[in-house]
């Protein structure tokens, strides 16, 4: 039962690239970030509707007050992460390339916690309608990355159970260590953050997964872990093992329907961070008004883990880490397989970044959008995760044939990069997937074919 | 408020001035690179795969250079400057940029000498290269879109056109190591000296042999065939080498050989005869495996080198021709792109079989 599982576990599930993984500060301590001036907090750090701020220019806020709260049921709200006025709001550039509504707070130095912030009582005594409602409160998002809110995740939906509920804790991007550390440092309090979630959903049983690269977490997991009946698993270390699809086929061996949800297979998937910022919640009251951060790559001085406010300038971590060295290449929000480069250090970090890496004018790799040349090596079709063929889209998209694309099932590909990174001409796959998932939209629009869904 | 405004200052002072301060005086080499992920690439490069092909046959050409002597490089080096030349003025003319530097019609040019024989004028290898680019790649839009091999387009050519060099032109007194002079002098009797086409007399009762004999010979050093059939051996270094170093797939050369050792073997040919004879190895190792012309999928390629396998059973005993390995790989060639329509990968999470219930699942 158990070869077969290990065995499942390694061979069964396709795809996936070795790239070098990177992690030199995974032996760094988490340390505080910077203090910052003063913080521009994005509306919108999260999967769903905008938030509506809730505070006046030239009000006085203090850390953990709700700023910006929206009605919508898709939305979380947004917090002070430092005590301040609120000098103005601004469209503001933001990680995702645009610009968007952000609440200006300029710093008085003080630090000082809100009243509301307090220990909310023993999440173990709650009802699951108790402890969603405080997760929405707090703001929790997915801090992998994702950005989803984690009050719509663990709603009940009719008909669907959870049993399990797995922990994610595989940071199979290189350069990014600051689940590990996490895991290594407060291990206790991320598998307590697990357990309330598991209360919230009623799942029977809670695993944490970690890549096998990080033998030492592993073990302090399983320590903690056996006292507090959590099951730990040792997932082959292969990029992309967090994705949420690849994650739980690896686990479980259930494939989640294309289009479908976790739920679907009775499965949740929640990150390292977002179950420590859980615990915080509860056990403190803070909401997430900070999140762990990796600041890595050759073109900064500094490399470290880093306990960041959010809303910090990305400028403030880069310059507090010592500045940038060499010439100016490329900045990375996020992992370099699927992180966002971005044009300015102005950007400020929000919930879902899991990283700043900065690499170097002289050794960055940037991948010309030039005419699609395909070998047909093979190569990206053997190693997509999601079984696709990734060479197909590269050429459709090249020639606009949408229809094409659509018929490949172009909508499945989770833009995990495997395919780029593997491909011997270089071709931009994953920029030609993000073009053609546009046209497609636009084509079915044309053809009327969301009315035909209906 | 003072203090405040001050620091509010710094921040926004900051923000301007790398969002909008005089665009004019910044340098792009001040300025960060945005593009879409991911930001690392993989090492391997297209010049590297085909570099490491060119590594891969160069054992088997250093010894075919041995073994057949000048001539062999005087075909090898004309086969490389005509297809290398006509990729060149072909790319010029259609005013595309000019990619003789990333090495695939050098290999070209050396593939399809290593199907030739050693004794050819030289003219005939640089017309088969220039035949094999223009033809067989160029034509279809360069490197990617051809359909057939081009060496083997070249070699086709070739065969159709010159029938009569293309027959004769191989070696009488080869100098090969581990081949004596008896087995040579057997050989040399019958008119046309390749094994396969002795063996095909042996079918017609005009010759009779002891295949088994030959298989040492054509492991290690055979004299009487293509510059790139002197020695399988070399061509199993070449092809572990390709192996090692993940640049192709094991499927194309095992069922490739295998398809066509089973069949042989039925009709009672010696199967290691019919493994290591002829053109099959070469073939199979090099030919089949070109990344352009088979099949993306992992059983896509079973099918393709299988076909393969079929063909050149059924051209080597119930045809004329002495070899079938060449016209069986540009048949399936062209069968390729409907292996591909067909053969798809499934799309994770696309089939109602493979999803387990969530209910039953947990219970295992
Ligand atoms: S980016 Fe999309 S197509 Fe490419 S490997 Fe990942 S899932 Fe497959
Ligand atoms: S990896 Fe690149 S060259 Fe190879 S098949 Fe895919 S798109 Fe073509």
């Amino acid at each position: 039962m158990n070869i077969a599982k290990k065995f499942r576990r390694r061979y069964l599930v396709k795809g996936g690239i070795h790239p070098a993984p990177m992690k030199s500060t995974a032996s760094f301590v988490i340390a505080p970030g910077p203090a910052p001036d003063g913080v521009i907090i994005p509306l919108t750090q999260h999967v769903g509707a905008q938030c509506e701020p809730i505070v006046e220019v030239g009000e006085r806020v203090l850390v953990g007050q709700k700023i910006g709260d929206s009605g919508e049921f898709l939305s979380a709200p947004v917090h002070s992460s430092i005590s301040g006025e609120v000098t103005g709001f601004v469209r503001h550039p933001h990680p995702y390339g645009h610009e968007v509504l952000s609440i200006q707070i300029a710093s008085d130095g003080k630090f000082e916690l809100s009243p509301g912030v307090e220990p909310k009582g023993d999440p173990f005594e709650m009802s699951p309608e108790e402890i969603r409602k405080i997760i929405r409160e707090g703001g929790i998002v997915g801090l992998g990355g994702a950005t989803f809110p984690t009050h719509v995740k663990i709603s009940p939906v009719q008909g669907k159970q959870i049993d399990t509920l797995i922990l994610n804790g595989a940071e199979c991007e290189p350069y990014l260590t600051g689940d590990h550390r996490l895991l290594l440092e407060k291990t206790r309090e991320v598998i307590q953050g697990g357990l309330i979630l598991k209360r919230a959903v009623n799942a029977r049983e809670v695993v944490v997964a970690i890549e096998s690269n990080k033998k030492d977490a592993i073990e302090m997991a399983q320590e903690v872990g056996g006292e507090l009946g959590v099951e730990v698993i040792s997932l082959p270390s292969r990029y992309p093992m967090g994705a949420e699809k690849t994650l739980i086929k690896t686990v479980l061996g259930r494939e989640v329907p294309s289009g479908g949800l976790p739920m679907d297979v009775g499965a949740l998937v929640d990150n390292i961070g977002t179950c420590y910022a859980i615990h915080e919640l509860f056990y403190k009251g803070m909401p997430l008004v900070e999140r762990v951060l990796t600041v890595q790559g050759d073109g900064i001085a500094g490399h470290a883990n880093l306990r960041v406010r959010i809303g910090t300038l990305v400028h403030d971590v880069v310059e507090f880490c010592g500045g940038m060295v060499g010439k100016p290449g490329k900045l990375i929000i996020g992992g370099p397989m699927m992180g966002l480069a971005q044009h300015t250090t102005s950007v400020p970090v929000i919930k879902g970044t899991t990283g700043i890496i900065v690499f170097r004018g002289e050794t960055f790799f940037s991948r010309e959008p030039a005419h699609f040349v395909c070998i047909r090596c093979g190569r990206c079709v053997r190693r997509c995760p999601m079984n696709l063929m990734p060479y197909a889209f590269g050429a459709f998209a090249d020639m606009s044939m949408w229809q094409k694309l659509d018929e490949c099932h172009i909508d499945d590909c989770v833009e995990c990069g495997c395919c780029a990174y593997v491909c011997p001409t270089k071709n931009p796959l994953v920029q030609l997937v993000k073009v053609g998932k546009e046209g497609v939209v636009r084509y079915r629009k044309k053809m009327g074919s969301y009315q035909e869904e209906d | 408020m003072c203090a405040t405004e001050k620091r509010w200052d710094l921040i926004r002072r900051r923000t301007e001035l790398e969002l909008r301060s005089d665009k004019k005086n910044i340098k792009p080499e001040d300025l960060l690179t945005i593009s879409v992920s991911p930001h690392i690439q993989g090492r391997d490069t297209a010049t590297l795969i085909m570099l490491w092909v060119i590594v891969a046959l160069l054992p088997l050409t250093a010894y075919a250079i041995y073994v057949c002597g000048w001539s062999a490089v005087t075909v090898i080096a004309s086969s490389i400057v005509g297809s290398v030349s006509a990729e060149f003025l072909i790319q010029r003319f259609r005013h595309v940029p000019v990619s003789i530097g990333d090495l695939s019609a050098v290999l070209t040019g050396l593939l399809l000498a290593l199907t030739l024989p050693p004794r050819l004028p030289f003219w005939m290898p640089l017309i088969g290269g220039v035949v094999a680019i223009a033809l067989g790649k160029q034509v279809f839009g360069g490197l990617g879109h051809n359909i057939f091999n081009p060496a083997l387009v070249g070699r086709a050519i070739l065969a159709i056109s010159w029938p009569k060099y293309m027959n004769t032109s191989y070696l009488v007194h080869p100098k090969a190591w581990a081949v004596n002079t008896a087995q040579i002098k057997t050989i040399n009797a019958v008119t046309s000296a390749t094994p396969l086409f002795a063996a095909k007399q042996v079918r017609s009762g005009a010759l009779q042999i002891n295949e088994g004999t030959y298989v040492k010979p054509l492991l290690l050093g055979n004299p009487w065939g293509a510059i790139g059939e002197v020695s399988a051996l070399l061509v199993i270094v070449g092809l572990l080498i390709l192996l090692l170093r993940g640049i192709v797939d094991w499927r194309i050369p095992v069922c490739f050989v295998g398809t066509v050792v089973i069949l042989s073997s039925i009709r009672g040919q010696n199967p290691l005869f019919a493994a290591f004879s002829g053109g099959l190895m070469l073939g199979a190792c090099f030919m089949a495996t070109d990344y352009v012309t088979n099949p993306m999928t992992s059983w896509g390629k079973v099918i393709f080198a299988t076909g393969c396998g079929v063909v050149t059973y059924l051209l080597r005993f119930h045809s004329n021709l002495p070899e079938g390995v060449m016209f069986s790989i540009l048949f399936m060639n062209g069968l390729t792109p409907l292996i591909d329509r067909y053969i798809k990968p499934r799309p994770f999470g696309h089939s109602k079989r493979s999803i387990v219930p969530a209910k039953e699942a947990s219970e295992q």
